[in-house]
């Protein structure tokens, strides 16, 4: 509710991280509220008056102390709530890899990225593959797989309209996947710094329909392109 | 053992009654100035470190403007200013102010010892620190300039110069990080060491003030924590200068360890600022709201609690960055679970208010708004620690805006609590209230515009250290640079209403109202010395102790609501 309403979303599991966003803001705003509430209540009220006497309370006595244990059930027991839906949605984001209808290849590097996409066989890493700088063209309602990559320091695969953020690490390859829900050009950021042009690595996402994709990889595979 | 030290100590400055003016300023073993010299460099550092942030708000708020007092930005010179804000902020404001300057200043004075029972090494640690402050500021004016690789410094990018291209910036960083690291455990030594072996006679574990406590518990905290980042930064140094590759995966190593270590350290890091921090708001309330310390003992257990579980919660910060998804989960709730110990510290502290007599002079403002404020960080310390959410939010103003709303009210209030509240102490003088209060409200207002717009920008998608929005579309609409242009406006407010503070303090240094012995009506002994207290602090005898710190408004004590820890029952 409050992310959709700053930040349209735009995979399948945007809307679960969303709706954690919310969860969490209530779950400790209710908290929150009632602590400032007795703060400045009790700023109010205790207020220095002459002749009175403040209490002595040493904070062991049973009248006083089952305050602040009682406080803790509902923490613990909001911790708990927050705790469970952070590591669904956590699992389903990234640790579960469900089965992909096609691999992207993402390399990043100072300052620019390049996509690998696979050609009209749908396959990555054979001759039709269609390699682009900063534009990256997927199919909606489509499953993706991601293999990320550094050529040299740290940089991060962000998609804020998917909700999508992971790490690029040089030496390694990090298989990830998203699944977009609607048509449009959304931003991709760089979200680690990277040196002096970190704040020069937008890129764009192109979600396509099926039909628009298809059109848009015959018009650009390699082999396609040789043979016209 | 404790007495032979003290015996020893005394008979030293007896010999050197009269100390020439190096010796009493420049290289002194009294731990009063070795205190003043903390927190007068971390001032001058908490200058540079603001003057920094006022030049890359502007440039984020207006990019390519000409900065008034600086100039053009360009993006190396952004970066290096992002970069030296956090760590000169973290590692030369927070750390010298409140672990060294009230470390230093309040254990011998609250647990009546004449001084520190290791005085020279108390007096390396100074200089070390200053050597590596000097260091830190140095490397702006070297071939290259100031490291820009964030004050995380993840390698590749802080060990290798074709990437960072600050190829002495990013040696002088972490040489000054790690000399700044060997003056802490220098000074932590000292600190556990006083605080266990100097108390004066009659004062019990249970008796010690809070803030010593948490004082000793942050330096604990720290020296376990320190050690493997400590052996990082050699490695980051010996990487960068003479070709090793401990992180370097062309050649077989890993740029994540380097993470681990890091944040090893980095996460205790927070609670041992926060500490000391909490420990002066105790001291605060508790005298201006006339009650005991509600559950003194519960205090310190949470306090060792949130010590023991901050050194198991490092990788969340690291959710994202490519160490196996299966401990995002673990991490989660050893995170979450930090909020039991740290709410009940805030209950606590909102309960010992209950039934009080409450004045709210300047530092009690400033102690209240740490717990308002501090509480705000709390909160949003969850979105983050939950791992599913954090893969939105990580790297974004969303944790940028948090962990200001922890560290603001650590570093910056609880500092201005401490320093309005000994002020009287310190100089012999008092502070001009009414200043005080203009200061507080002209610096409480802005901190919190500033930061809530950054909430927003960072629910809304805002990425950090970005050098100019205008390259992205989504992040360029109108009500976000209304939002950027909040917070840079506030901030300068904020900034300038620091004159204020400063201006307090040298007219009320120079004319102030005297001071005398005991202006709260407080209980600790740092209050039964003069104002100032003399070198050897007590110069006819330690205070003998007979009761504890929090003893206001006891009902058996009719003449006053305050009963000073040495008044014999």
């Amino acid at each position: 509710m409050i992310l959709e309403w700053l930040l349209p979303s735009a995979s399948t599991y945007a809307s679960d991280i969303n709706r954690l966003f919310d969860v969490i803001t209530l779950l400790v705003g209710i908290p929150f509220l009632v602590a400032s509430y007795l703060l400045f209540s009790f700023i109010l009220r205790f207020k220095a008056k002459s002749g009175r006497k403040a209490l002595y309370i040493t904070g062991t006595e049973h009248q006083y102390i089952k305050w602040i244990h009682r406080a803790h059930i509902p923490i613990l027991a909001f911790d708990v709530i927050i705790v469970v839906m952070a590591v669904n949605v956590w699992f389903a984001v990234k640790q579960n890899l469900p089965e992909a209808n096609a691999t992207v290849r993402v390399i990043a590097q100072q300052w620019a990225w390049t996509f690998v996409h696979p050609g009209p066989d749908n396959v990555l890493d054979t001759a039709d593959d269609i390699t682009t700088i900063n534009e990256l063209h997927v199919a909606a309602n489509t499953l993706y797989h991601f293999k990320l990559e550094s050529l040299d320091v740290l940089h991060d695969f962000s998609i804020p309209a998917f909700r999508l953020k992971q790490d690029a690490i040089p030496g390694r390859v990090i298989t990830g996947w998203f699944e977009a829900t609607r048509t449009g050009d959304f931003l991709i950021q760089c979200a680690e710094i990277c040196g002096i042009g970190h704040a020069l690595m937008p890129a764009r996402i192109f979600v396509e329909s099926s039909e628009q994709h298809s059109a848009w990889v015959e018009a650009n595979s390699p082999i396609s392109v040789a043979a016209r | 053992m404790a007495e032979s030290i003290r015996v020893e100590h005394a008979a030293h400055h007896d010999d050197h009654h009269e100390m020439s003016f190096t010796e009493k300023y420049v290289f002194p073993l009294d731990h009063k100035m070795i205190a003043m010299q903390y927190m007068f460099t971390g001032m001058f550092m908490a200058v540079i470190g603001g003057f920094f942030a006022y030049v890359f708000r502007m440039q984020i708020a207006f990019p390519g403007m000409d900065v008034p007092f600086f100039g053009p930005v360009t993006p190396a010179a952004y970066n290096s200013l992002v970069t030296n804000h956090g760590t000169i902020m973290i590692f030369w404001v927070a750390m010298p102010v409140l672990i060294a300057a009230f470390g230093n200043y309040l254990i011998p004075l609250m647990i009546g010892a004449d001084d520190m029972v290791f005085p020279r090494i108390n007096r390396l640690s100074y200089q070390i620190f200053l050597i590596s402050a000097v260091i830190i500021l140095a490397a702006f004016f070297v071939e290259g300039g100031a490291f820009g690789g964030a004050w995380t410094a993840y390698p590749p990018l802080s060990t290798k110069s074709q990437y960072n291209l600050t190829p002495l910036g990013s040696t002088f960083w972490i040489t000054a990080v790690a000399l700044e690291f060997v003056a802490f455990l220098l000074g932590g030594i000292n600190f556990i060491t006083t605080a266990m072996n100097s108390r004066a006679p009659g004062m019990k574990m249970w008796d010690i003030p809070m803030v010593v406590w948490m004082i000793v518990i942050a330096s604990i905290l720290f020296m376990l924590s320190v050690g493997p980042l400590l052996a990082g930064g050699i490695m980051m140094l010996l990487d960068q200068n003479l070709g090793t590759a401990f992180f370097d995966p062309n050649r077989g190593g890993d740029p994540i360890l380097w993470q681990h270590l890091f944040w090893f350290f980095g996460h205790p890091e927070v609670y041992v600022v926060l500490l000391p921090a909490v420990g002066i708001v105790a001291e605060v309330i508790t005298v201006f709201s006339r009650k005991k310390l509600f559950a003194y003992k519960t205090v310190l257990y949470t306090a060792i609690g949130t010590g023991i579980l901050s050194f198991t919660v490092w990788a969340h910060h690291q959710f994202i960055a490519g160490i196996d998804p299966r401990m995002a989960n673990v991490f989660t709730v050893t995170t979450l679970l930090i909020s039991v110990p740290i709410a009940e510290m805030l209950f606590v502290y909102i309960a010992t208010l209950y039934g009080g007599s409450i004045t709210l002079t300047t530092p009690m403002l400033w102690a209240l708004s740490f717990i308002f404020e501090f509480l705000i960080g709390g909160v949003t310390g969850i979105f983050l620690g939950a791992s599913g959410n954090d893969i939105y939010m990580h790297d974004t103003y969303f944790v940028l805006a948090h962990f200001h709303y922890t560290f603001y009210p650590i570093a910056i209030i609880g500092t201005y609590a401490g320093f309005t509240f000994w002020f009287p102490k310190m100089f012999g003088r008092m502070m001009n209230d009414k200043l005080g209060k203009i200061h507080f409200w002209l610096t409480i207002i802005p901190f919190n515009t500033i930061f809530i717009p950054l909430f927003v920008l960072g629910a809304a998608g805002h990425h950090r250290r970005i050098f100019d929005y205008r390259n992205f579309p989504e992040l360029s609409y109108p009500w976000m640079w209304e939002l950027q242009h909040l917070a840079t406006y506030s901030l300068i407010v904020m900034l300038l209403a620091q004159i204020i503070f400063f201006y307090n303090v040298i007219t009320s240094w120079v004319s102030g109202p005297i001071a005398p012995k005991n202006p709260w009506n407080s209980n600790t002994l740092e209050w039964t010395a003069t104002s100032p207290p003399p070198h050897g602090n007590w110069p006819d005898g330690l205070p003998t102790v007979y009761r504890g710190p929090y003893e206001y408004s006891h009902p058996d004590r009719k003449s006053s609501d305050f009963w000073p820890q040495d008044e014999p029952a």
